[in-house]
């Protein structure tokens, strides 16, 4: 018998390059640079394989079971199986302001409404803005994924059929928040939208963009998003990412960003849903003087899985970069927490923080927590701490001796914890709005009355 | 009636015995201090009363109102008027001032079957207090005691007390920490919520206070048991003599055989 290189053992990625074929059948509508591009990430998605516990950016999750589901990239837009309400009983529906929809990976024009936009402003699909805004997209789109060993990022190079292209203008302020929202709608196992957004908020501009993640079904789905987010010089940019998929679906994100000199930015991350959740993000400062805020929550409950893999990289000299993450979680839920903090040479007086703080509901619930930092500059300030336990018992004295009982003593406690997250939200609107998502969540949970 | 009568208490923390035999009797309408060194025993006797967990009563009893105080649960027994200004106040993240004293509040009324009241009464009710105090309004708005000074902190337990009208506060050192000024404002605001139907017991290391908070009683609190008790001119003599003329004998008596 011949041997060739086919018959080498089956990777678990081979599904995964296989439907490649289809990727290339479609490149004729496309820009031709686009190709060269998915090429190189399945390239690399075939040399990475699926990061297994042995990777150390993966020491905590195990994403086997996205590597062991069937591999259906949901490659053209299909026909919505979504009840004509459903983008209405959204919480976030009931914000003003230019949204997009994207359903299974695909923008959904019927859905969205992207009328009014502050003059040169554009929100778009990215399948459109390829073609019409493509200078623009093709000086951007994959520059700012840094991040070369991330095989989902590479796997979403080589798929990604479509998503949102923002952009805001030099000095343009955008009042109303901007939204993304993905709808999941497929209930096969394994059906995958791998979703790209590309951001640009020029220069002294001002916006607010909110990605929403949530379900129609209840379904082993993936959702493998990669955004790229470019705040530059004075841009001041709040970005705000929620998610509440399926508890049986994955959810793999990344964003990578990039912050020019003075720029101020607040990314939230608010994670709710799915099976396992994974939110990697890299921020790059690289202006002088800029700030930006890196704060989530995570309410993990069941078997979920949350991950945060964070990289703060100081470039430039006097930034400040603060990180809070709270996490509350119960039954055999598990949180991950990966703090790394770079600080270039010549990034003095850099102002580096990070807080990483878990209320365990249950004695199952667990939580991996790591600080990395590493500084190459020696006159700077990095500080990190982190807390895993149970609701703090002074605390809930002090509420008892003012006459509060025990229950919504330990309530408040817990609506605390998550509102020092979200009190940091600075459109007021949003932060209304996920107060009272986030609220209702946490009242659902019937630990709570249960515990005294 | 009584307010509060204290006998023979014997109590401890964590198996270790700090309380050994302390008896106290408050009448309504009256002020005592109780002053005494570091560590004599002065937080845990705050903290037995508002029922702390972990502090265990080995003898003696309780009595509030006539009836067995340690039976109650600590919001039961602040829903009947005990309040305790904390010594270290704990900071709560998250969770705003308002709606944290709104809930107290209202937590009371509803033990007392009197209507709830809403925000708008609320802000009516607190916006005099705030001025008593000489606090700054948007406190109300940042989360309980987070990021206050040490001065605010013991400010916004006395708005606290104003807000739920206690009929027996218990103040833990409530004057350390405080400049002249603060002082003087927080023994304002404590003076000026004194009624002939409630009563107060002041907590205190320095006779500075009682400057201020004109006491009925001083009592001596050393290594348990109260060792001397008498007028406010007692608080005077320790001023001037400090505690070591009337905790000596007893001391001697600690030394080990
Ligand atoms: N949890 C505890 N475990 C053991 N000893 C304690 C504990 N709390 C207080 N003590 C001890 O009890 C004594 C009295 O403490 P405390 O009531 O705080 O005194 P004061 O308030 O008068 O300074 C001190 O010796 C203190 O160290
Ligand atoms: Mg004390």
């Amino acid at each position: 018998m011949i041997q060739t290189a086919q018959q080498r053992p089956a990777a678990a990625s081979d599904p995964f390059v296989a439907a490649f074929a289809r990727v290339e059948q479609a490149r004729a509508g496309q820009p031709s640079w686009l190709f060269p591009l998915r090429k190189a990430g399945l390239a690399r998605f075939a040399e990475l394989g699926f990061p297994t516990l042995q990777h150390e950016d993966w020491r905590f999750t195990n994403v086997a079971p996205i590597a062991q589901l069937p591999f259906r990239p949901l490659l053209a837009s299909s026909v919505t199986q979504l009840p004509s309400n459903f983008i209405a009983t959204l919480p976030m529906a009931s914000l003003a302001g230019p949204r997009a929809v994207f359903v299974d990976g695909h923008f959904a024009p019927a859905l969205s409404n992207l009328g009014n936009l502050p003059k040169g402003v554009k929100v778009a699909s990215l399948a459109a803005a390829l073609v019409d805004d493509a200078a623009l997209v093709q000086k951007h789109l994959g520059q700012h994924v840094r991040d070369d060993a991330n095989a989902f990022a590479a796997l979403n190079a080589a798929y990604f059929q479509d998503g949102a292209f923002i952009f805001v203008p030099a000095g343009v302020v955008v009042p109303e928040p901007i939204q993304l929202i993905h709808v999941a709608s497929s209930r096969e196992a394994g059906a995958t939208a791998n979703l790209r957004h590309l951001i640009i908020a020029e220069a002294a501009s001002q916006s607010t963009i909110i990605e929403s993640y949530v379900a129609a079904v209840d379904a082993p789905y993936f959702t493998n998003v990669v955004t790229e987010l470019v705040a530059a010089d004075s841009a001041r940019v709040e970005h705000c990412k929620f998610q509440d998929e399926s508890t049986a679906a994955f959810h793999i994100a990344a964003l990578h960003a990039t912050f020019g000199r003075a720029s101020n930015v607040w990314h939230h991350s608010f994670a709710l849903g799915a099976r396992i959740a994974r939110n990697s993000i890299r921020t790059r400062l690289e202006g002088e003087g800029l700030e930006c805020i890196l704060n989530g929550l995570y309410l993990p409950k069941g078997n979920q899985i949350v991950d945060h893999h964070m990289l703060v990289e100081h470039a430039e000299p006097r930034c400040a970069s603060h990180e809070y993450f709270n996490g509350i979680l119960d039954d055999h839920a598990k949180g991950v927490f990966h703090g790394r903090i770079l600080v270039q040479r010549g990034a003095q007086k850099t102002d580096a923080k990070q807080t990483n703080k878990n209320l365990l509901l249950s004695d199952t619930a667990t939580v991996d927590t790591k600080p990395q930092l590493e500084i190459y500059a020696d006159d700077v300030k990095c500080t990190h701490g982190a807390t895993i336990g149970q609701m703090n018992d002074e605390s809930v004295f002090y509420l008892r001796s003012r006459g509060i009982g025990t229950e919504l003593a330990r309530r408040m406690l817990m609506h605390g914890f998550a509102g020092e997250i979200i009190d940091r939200v600075q459109h007021m609107a949003l932060r209304e709005v996920m107060d009272k998502i986030i609220w209702e969540r946490l009242e659902m949970n019937p630990q709570i009355a249960e515990r005294k | 009636m009584s307010l509060l009568e204290i006998k023979n208490l014997h109590a401890g923390v964590d198996g270790k015995q700090i309380i050994k035999g302390l008896t106290l009797t408050i009448n309504p309408g009256e002020v005592h201090a109780v002053m005494g060194p570091n560590g004599s025993g002065k937080s845990t006797l705050a903290a037995v009363l508002a029922g702390r967990e972990g502090y265990h009563v080995t003898q003696g009893e309780v009595l509030y109102k006539g009836v067995d105080l340690l039976d109650f649960a600590p919001e039961e027994r602040a829903r009947e008027g005990l309040f305790l200004a904390f010594q270290y106040p704990v900071e709560i993240p998250g969770v705003n001032t308002t709606y944290f004293l709104k809930a107290a509040l209202n937590e009371l009324r509803k033990h007392r079957g009197l209507p709830e009241v809403d925000a708008i009464e609320f802000l009516d009710i607190i916006k005099d207090k705030i001025q008593l105090l000489e606090l700054r309004e948007d406190l109300l708005k940042r989360s309980v005691n987070e990021g206050f000074s040490g001065g605010e902190k013991k400010r916004a337990e006395i708005l606290q007390m104003a807000v739920l009208e206690p009929t027996l506060a218990v103040l833990d050192e409530t004057d350390s920490g405080l400049d002249i000024d603060a002082l003087r404002i927080v023994a304002n605001g404590v003076n000026h919520l004194k009624r002939a139907d409630n009563a107060q017991l002041v907590i205190t290391h320095y006779q500075r206070l009682l400057n201020h908070i004109v006491p009925d009683y001083v009592h001596v609190l050393f290594d348990g048991r109260i060792v001397k008790s008498g007028g406010k001119e007692l608080a005077f003599e320790l001023e001037a003599k400090g505690y070591d003329w009337l905790i000596k004998g007893h001391k001697d008596q600690l030394q080990p055989a």
